[in-house]
């Protein structure tokens, strides 16, 4: 499904003493089966350009469409659970969302709201636990006896059992330990690749940005600031400092490279250690 | 959620009425309140309503935020003066409406009473909004400091209430962002009978609850890291002190009370 956003603008409580403007005159388009991260310091207005997405906030001018829904101003959408059965959204820290006796009743909690007929729920629930790579033994166990890890793909099989067509992922590694962020952001996109999905992924990590999106958008302050493939993008290091963002490590190391010694070496999506192999390769050629 | 108006909800400012010892506001309010209901002629509700507003005006907040902020109890002022008005039957009848006689007394003491009500309520929100939590509490700590005598825990009950305060806005935050996860999962809050919206609440209420205890559990810890025990020795961070423009506000206060008994009839 095509996103599109036009001249969206959305305030908090207005006309009070505490009114504040989170975006102001966004647009932006998301084309079907993208991986698109979403780029800022807190406070640029990401939360609410994602709860935008799933109709959670109306936008305050400008008009939202969804495939073939539409948001705007002045209408409501008659067909609001629909969207919100094909937008899935993993906010931060979903385990504060668990609340079932079992993990496998938390799970099935999203598509039996969405009217899915009980075998169909049955077969959803095992899908996504192994897709979560979660022990199917603990389906029968409280959510709430589950370590914070597990709680956490639990509640992230929740949406994904809702089989969205949309993935829209909000910090979803936040405060995992290094090798669990990892695991996990490899768990996204191989569902990205193999459900065909257009996901959106609000993120901090320039890291994750690099390697695994196909545009990236940077907001600061409501507006969006820049705007591109990631490769390029993140060449800008001028303009990233202006946002405190910082340039991903291995283009860094690459500029660095450059200036120490001369050599341009170029960006192709290598990791660290890939890079590593093709730096020593160079060296035992030459 | 995150639209929704709490009567009273603090408005940073510097206004002289911000900048009074929160004692003082909490004296002067109860007893405002308390002589509200010796108004009995048309002037003394004049010099009350003047007070009121002038007090309102001198916070520097809109006077029609104010209004708005009580939003949620226009409905019982205007209820209140309807109920007066075709339940009294004194006085002159005035006029008929569909042959229902409505008398002289009931229009001004139905003008009265909600007038009474308004400037109750007003009042109080002005404390609120002026005022943070954390100055109230101390203040009403500093207030019971004599209850100590007989042996009532004045510390631990400011201590509950600032605690409890300090959580109603984490509570409301977590509360908007555990419904909107479940909103997004297909939960539907705002429509369906009754028992579809019962049900509706139990996804909501059981993380609230989880994640307030597990809160509590966090909050009772770090205070006794830092080595928390009681109000026995502890001194403040922030001292209450009366100055000059409180002598000032309760002289005018005290004026207006003389005011309030020469008007009375």
């Amino acid at each position: 499904m095509d996103i599109s956003f036009k001249n969206v603008s959305y305030t908090y409580q207005p006309n009070t003493p505490f009114e504040f403007t989170a975006i102001q005159d966004l647009s932006i388009d998301i084309n079907s089966r993208s991986f698109v991260a979403i780029i800022g310091h807190t406070g640029s207005g990401k939360s609410t350009l994602i709860q935008h997405l799933n109709g959670l906030l109306h936008p305050t001018k400008g008009e939202i469409t969804v495939g073939r829904f539409t948001l705007s101003a002045n209408q409501k959408l008659k067909e609001m659970k629909e969207l919100r059965r094909n937008v899935g959204v993993v906010f931060q820290y979903p385990e504060h969302q668990l609340f079932e006796e079992t993990v496998a009743k938390d799970i099935a909690f999203g598509p039996k709201n969405f009217g899915v007929e009980q075998e169909e729920i049955g077969r959803r629930v095992d899908q996504a636990i192994k897709f979560v790579q979660l022990p199917e033994a603990l389906l029968e166990r409280s959510p709430f006896d589950l370590s914070g890890g597990q709680m956490r793909r639990a509640s992230i099989a929740g949406v994904l059992a809702m089989n969205p067509q949309i993935l829209v992922l909000d910090e979803p590694t936040a405060g995992l330990d290094p090798r669990g962020q990892e695991d996990m952001m490899e768990m996204f996109y191989k569902l990205h690749q193999e459900k065909q999905l257009t996901t959106i992924l609000v993120t901090h990590s320039m890291e994750d940005a690099l390697k695994y999106a196909d545009k990236v958008i940077i907001l600061n302050n409501g507006t969006k600031y820049m705007e591109g493939v990631p490769a390029e993008l993140f060449l800008d290091k001028q303009a990233l400092k202006k946002v405190q963002l910082d340039v991903p490590e291995v283009i860094e190391f690459l500029f660095e490279f450059e200036r120490k010694f001369g050599v341009s070496l170029p960006y192709q999506k290598q990791s660290v250690s890939e890079l590593a192999t093709e730096i020593a390769d160079r060296l035992k050629r030459s | 959620m995150n639209n929704t108006l709490i009567i009273g909800q603090y408005v940073p400012g510097n206004s002289l009425v911000h900048r009074l010892d929160p004692r003082t506001k909490i004296v002067i309010i109860f007893f405002f309140v308390f002589f509200i209901f010796f108004a009995n002629s048309p002037a003394s509700y004049g010099l009350l309503t003047l007070f009121a507003i002038t007090s309102a005006l001198t916070t520097k907040i809109k006077l029609p935020y104010i209004l708005k902020g009580l939003k949620p109890v226009w409905f019982l002022i205007v209820f209140t003066f309807f109920l007066h008005l075709f339940v009294t039957k004194e006085g002159e009848v005035l006029l008929h409406i569909f042959t229902y006689p409505i008398y002289s007394d009931a229009v001004s003491q139905g003008t009265a009473i909600s007038l009474r009500f308004f400037l109750l309520i007003m009042v109080t929100s002005l404390l609120t909004l002026t005022t943070t939590p954390i100055e109230i509490t101390d203040a009403i700590e500093s207030l019971l400091h004599p209850l100590k005598r007989i042996n009532f825990p004045v510390h631990e009950l400011a201590l509950m209430m600032s605690i409890s305060l300090r959580f109603i806005p984490t509570l409301i935050q977590e509360t908007e962002k555990i419904s909107k996860a479940q909103a997004s999962r297909g939960v539907d809050f705002k429509t369906g009978s009754i028992k579809d919206r019962m049900q509706a609440i139990v996804p909501l209420l059981v993380p609230l609850f989880v994640s307030a205890f597990k809160r509590a559990e966090d909050l009772a810890m770090a205070m006794e890291a830092r080595g928390y025990q009681g109000g026995e020795g502890r001194t403040k961070l922030r001292q209450l002190r009366v100055e000059k423009r409180d002598i000032l506000a309760y002289v005018l206060f005290v004026c207006v009370l003389i005011g309030l008994f020469f008007t009375r009839s």
